[in-house]
């Protein structure tokens, strides 16, 4: 069923970081292969294909991966189960050891560490939230959010307070006392994120945070997260199966399939420019009307032409399609300045709206 | 990676080769048979190809006790060490429980009142409640209050202290054997290896040397419960931490954990209840061991059983006193399964408990403090105990009255129908042709390779000199394992059946399994006296309880849809089970046998006691005799005679399960 209003509340606008921001995690030509000498292998064909590593007999996790995580966006890392996505993002924080490649965090490189250096850095700088919570049986709630912190050796009555501040942040203030088992999944996760945040991290992993919750909890969570961004502006690195998803929170999105990265971009460059039948696959679902700008779809103005309601090129479609539709000339797409960068036909927003195939 | 396909578990189909070797098997055989003179030798093993292994060990273990060095110290500088140090540890239990504390020489400065009986039965009851509830406490009450008015408090504390210890040196020392084959993935197919041995060697056989180098005593005793009930916390304790979530340990890593920090604050807590489920088996494995520990010196409830035993009259007393390990056995299990399943709870729930603690603790130690101006509260006077000796003696003799008639008919018909012909039998059967009939089988399962190490496992009993008691030990086990599969699979069936029958098999197993394997022997002597057929029926019902669970989870676990396409199929109930469920919970029922058959065997060895001649005899008279050589050598065959049924079963099942794809 199409409608012209939105069907729902259109996402948190995200605080959307300048394009420009600089790079805060980079990983180069990073690989990860299973199997008996990996590294002797890789060093001998060092573009070796799917096809030659599994004849010699070895697994290739992660193939080849280069990218560039801004200081302060979401990046999400999109790909099916076996895609490689969890290792991917296990070699950036090198809970997995790469099997060759670097990782930049800060101008140094993660894979140079000795231990001793990765637990500081791991203990100050970096988050993580897991799939299935990963939250200690044995403690409560305020005992699990306090738990890096107590790692850190910091005393109990300055952990507590710290991780009091965090669990009111995800609003269970009232259940600092129970045990894990005593929550629902949509607060064990909640505890969860505060856990990842009680430290304070820069650099914010989580791993399919919220496959594990039914879908109404999911989207409850979807906005929460949004919203905790807006007030902490984490580098996010976000590990999702779920293109809807995916298109939801991330700034960029990079697509994963069989161990490689296939394409990285915005949701809406995806949408406009699939590298591939793969990614043109994940997009083809979406209500496209919830992704693609304005800006985006609009045409060039034949000059002369009379233009009907001003509407800013970075608003989506669904958004301004009420206003586009109830106008007698076209909508003039306009930039932050107010200049205009080209027209929005009717023609155009029912095509998107009803969505046929391109 | 999974990706790397394990396509090879299937046995291999040669038919020529088949033909070949069961040709072999069946000449080797039937030869000695057919022609008696020509294959004697094939027939009876030749004593002179018979190996002096007992000498040999007898030698070894010799040299150990009297020349063996370390360089700094001699092997028997530290065995005194040892025995030393768990001697002074086991004071500290021991004065609270059993002796108290004298002051002075003789208690000529004062005596500290050892805990009250009534203390003790007051926290345990306290405790019990907090743990399990209302049933739990009347069951703790009942249980120690039983030990109480039935004059077994003084034997029972013995034992208990020993308890105490054994099981804290075994939990200990389980766990840190445990994490360090955790940690050093280097030493843990060794850890394995040796756990695997420890499981299939029976107590008795490292009795003998135990005693050869430590000593009689209760030190002894100590550490040969020790030695056994330590292996399985080991066995759990790895399993345990392997099974904690992968995502807490990347959790440890990320939130910067040392690795001593990622051992203790997150995976030992995590891992939590599985090594609670380790220290309700240590516990239940030491108590199992009173007995046998008793037999070299370890006193308590154990000798008072042993004892009667021994005595003509004493079944009334023995009785008395096996009750007495009995109701030890069920409170303690419980209490401790009970805790396994305790959740943290918070807010009120949790002062509540600790509140329970404390008043448990008040309790102990306010009766203790009492006795001190009421000694009737350390020591209950004679006048207050019950004692049912004499109803037990009664019964005894109602029953040798009343039912000896038909119990000996019973057994002279087994063992004029059954016994004595299966163990003709066996004993006559020609070593070489039993040896072929291994290697065939192993090689059907697992290719040459595999036939040469099992039949070499059972060449060591001829070739020690074993082969009469170890074929008496083959056919004692193996009519047990029949008879506990004919009862137990009907039984499991039945449970997997009805929720009620479920229900009621499960209690009835746990109790079984709480019970030390020695209270069996009491009831069963009483009946059938000495003999083959009370070790017989003691065996059965020692080793039963696997066979019904097993069964009865087997069956459980076929799949729903799979009945439902039975059914929809148009298969009849009888069909069902035979061409759906029996053949998707074998390997399941197959593992269940293994069980029986490894129970059987350490039962066999409890058993001997009441006058079987097997491999179990030679190792209680090579006690007597401390003749540590034969002792040993006997304990390896049963414990290779184990190893034997667990590996071709386990082929089987891995056969089984990989064609299956489980």
């Amino acid at each position: 069923m199409v409608s012209l209003a939105p069907v729902e509340a259109a996402p948190p606008s995200k605080a959307a970081p300048a394009a420009d921001a600089p790079a805060a995690l980079i990983c180069r030509n990073l690989w990860k292969v299973y199997g008996a000498n990996a590294e002797a292998f890789l060093r001998e064909h060092p573009e070796a294909t799917t096809a030659e590593i599994r004849a010699a007999g070895l697994f290739a996790a992660v193939r080849d991966a280069t990218l560039e995580i801004r200081q302060g966006e979401i990046f999400i890392i999109m790909g099916l189960s076996g895609s490689g996505k969890s290792t991917l993002v296990r070699c950036l924080s090198r809970l997995v050891e790469p099997t060759a490649g670097a990782v930049f965090y800060e101008h140094q490189n993660l894979l140079r560490m000795t231990p001793a250096e990765l637990i500081e850095l791991r203990r100050h700088k970096m988050g993580m939230v897991f799939q299935n919570f990963a939250l200690l049986p044995h403690r409560t709630v305020l005992g699990n959010v306090a738990f890096p912190l107590e790692v850190q050796g910091i005393g109990k009555a300055e952990r507590e307070e710290r991780a009091l501040e965090v669990i009111e942040l995800v609003g269970l203030a009232e259940r600092a006392g129970h045990y894990p088992r005593e929550l629902s999944g949509g607060q064990q996760q909640r505890v969860g994120i505060a856990r990842s945040l009680a430290a304070e991290p820069a650099l914010w992993f989580l791993d399919e945070p919220f496959s594990a919750l039914d879908p109404l909890i999911r989207h409850e969570m979807q906005n929460e997260f949004l919203r905790l961004q807006r007030m902490l502006s984490k580098t996010i690195v976000f590990i999702t199966h779920d293109f809807d998803e995916a298109i939801r929170l991330g700034d960029r999105i990079a697509i994963m399939k069989d161990g490689v990265i296939i394409q990285v971009g915005t949701a809406e460059e995806l949408m406009l420019n699939p590298a591939s039948d793969y990614v043109s696959e994940f997009t083809r679902h979406v209500a496209r009307a919830k992704v693609l700008t304005a800006g985006g779809v609009c045409v060039p103005v034949t000059p002369g032409e009379a233009l009907g309601p001003a509407v800013p090129a970075r608003s989506r479609v669904a958004d301004v399609a009420q206003i586009v539709m109830a106008a007698d000339a076209p909508a003039a797409v306009v930039d932050a300045d107010g200049a205009v960068l080209g027209k929005l036909e009717k023609a155009a927003v029912i095509d998107i709206l009803v969505g046929g195939a391109r | 990676m999974s990706d790397i396909a394990l396509d090879d578990a299937e046995p291999r189909t040669r038919p020529s080769t088949g033909w070949l070797v069961a040709l072999a098997v069946a000449l080797a055989v039937l030869l000695p048979y057919v022609a008696p003179g020509l294959f004697a030798w094939a027939k009876s093993y030749p004593s002179a190809w018979i190996v002096p292994v007992s000498d040999w060990l007898k030698a070894f273990l010799y040299w150990l006790a009297r020349d063996a060095t370390f360089g700094l110290f001699t092997f028997k500088e530290m065995t005194r060490f040892i025995s030393g140090l768990f001697g002074y540890a086991l004071d500290v239990p021991k004065a609270l429980l059993s002796t108290g504390i004298n002051l002075g020489e003789d208690g000529a400065a004062g005596h500290i009142p050892r805990l009250s009986w009534a203390g003790i039965i007051a926290a345990v009851t306290i405790w019990s409640y907090l743990l399990g509830g209302r049933r739990l406490a009347m069951l703790g009450f009942i249980g120690f209050g039983y030990i109480a008015l039935f004059g077994q408090w003084d034997s029972a504390m013995v034992t208990l202290s020993q308890v105490i210890l054994a099981v804290a040196v075994g939990v200990a020392g389980g766990i840190g054997l445990g994490i360090l084959a955790y940690r050093v993935p280097r030493i843990e197919g060794a850890v394995v290896a040796m756990l695997d041995f420890m499981q299939t060697v029976p107590t008795f056989a490292y009795l003998v040397p135990l005693v050869f180098l430590v000593g009689v005593g209760p030190v002894s005793g100590m550490l040969a419960t020790i030695l056994y009930a330590m292996p399985p916390m080991v066995r759990v304790t790895m399993m345990a931490l392997k099974r904690v979530p992968p995502e807490l340990e990347e959790l440890a890593r990320m939130t910067g954990c040392e690795p001593r920090q990622s051992l203790w604050k997150v995976l030992v807590p995590s891992a939590r209840d599985g090594l609670l489920v380790g220290v309700n088996q240590v516990i239940m494995l030491t108590l199992n061991m009173i007995i046998i520990a008793a037999m070299i010196g370890a006193g308590g409830l154990g000798f008072d059983v042993l004892n009667a035993l021994r005595q003509a009259n004493g079944l009334g007393k023995g009785l008395e006193a096996g009750l007495a390990v009995v109701a030890m056995a069920i409170v303690l299990d419980r209490m401790s399964r009970a805790l396994v399943e305790l959740r943290p709870v918070h807010g009120d729930a949790a002062a509540r408990r600790r509140r329970l603690f404390w008043v448990g603790m008040a309790a102990l130690i306010g009766f203790t403090a009492l006795s001190l101006a009421v000694p009737e509260l350390e020591r209950l006077p004679n006048e207050w105990r019950v004692s049912t000796g004499n109803m037990w003696s009664d019964v005894v003799s109602w029953v040798n009255l009343n039912l000896f008639s038909t119990a000996d008919a019973i057994r002279t018909f087994l063992l004029i129908y059954l016994l004595v012909p299966v163990k003709t039998f066996m004993i006559g059967f020609p070593w070489l042709g039993l040896l072929a009939l291994v290697a065939g089988g192993a090689w059907a399962l697992g290719g040459w390779r595999f036939a040469v190490g099992m039949a070499a496992l059972i060449a060591f009993i001829p070739m020690a000199g074993l082969w009469e008691r170890g074929m008496t030990t083959i056919y004692l086990c193996s009519i047990a394992v029949v008879i506990a599969m004919l009862i137990g699979l009907p039984l499991g069936f039945l449970g997997s059946r009805s929720e009620r029958m479920h229900n009621f098999l499960g209690a009835m197993c746990d109790t079984l399994q709480t019970l030390p394997s020695f209270v069996y022997l009491l009831p069963v002597v009483m009946l059938f006296r000495i003999g083959d057929v009370s070790a017989l029926v003691a065996i059965v019902l020692y080793a039963m309880v696997p066979a019904i669970r097993f069964t009865d989870h087997g069956l459980r676990g076929v799949p729903a849809n799979l009945n439902e396409a039975g059914t929809m199929a148009g298969c009849t109930g009888a069909q069902r089970l035979a061409k759906v469920q029996l053949p998707y919970a074998l390997p399941e029922i197959m593992l269940g046998v293994n069980q029986v058959i490894m129970m059987a065997l350490s039962m066999l060895v409890v058993s001997s006691f009441v006058g079987t001649n097997d491999l179990g005899k030679q190792i209680q008279v090579a006690i007597s005799q401390a003749d540590p050589g034969k002792g040993l050598s006997a304990g390896l065959a049963i414990a290779f005679l184990g190893i034997f049924a667990d590996r071709m079963i386990g082929r089987w099942v891995g056969a089984r399960r990989a064609r299956m794809g489980m």
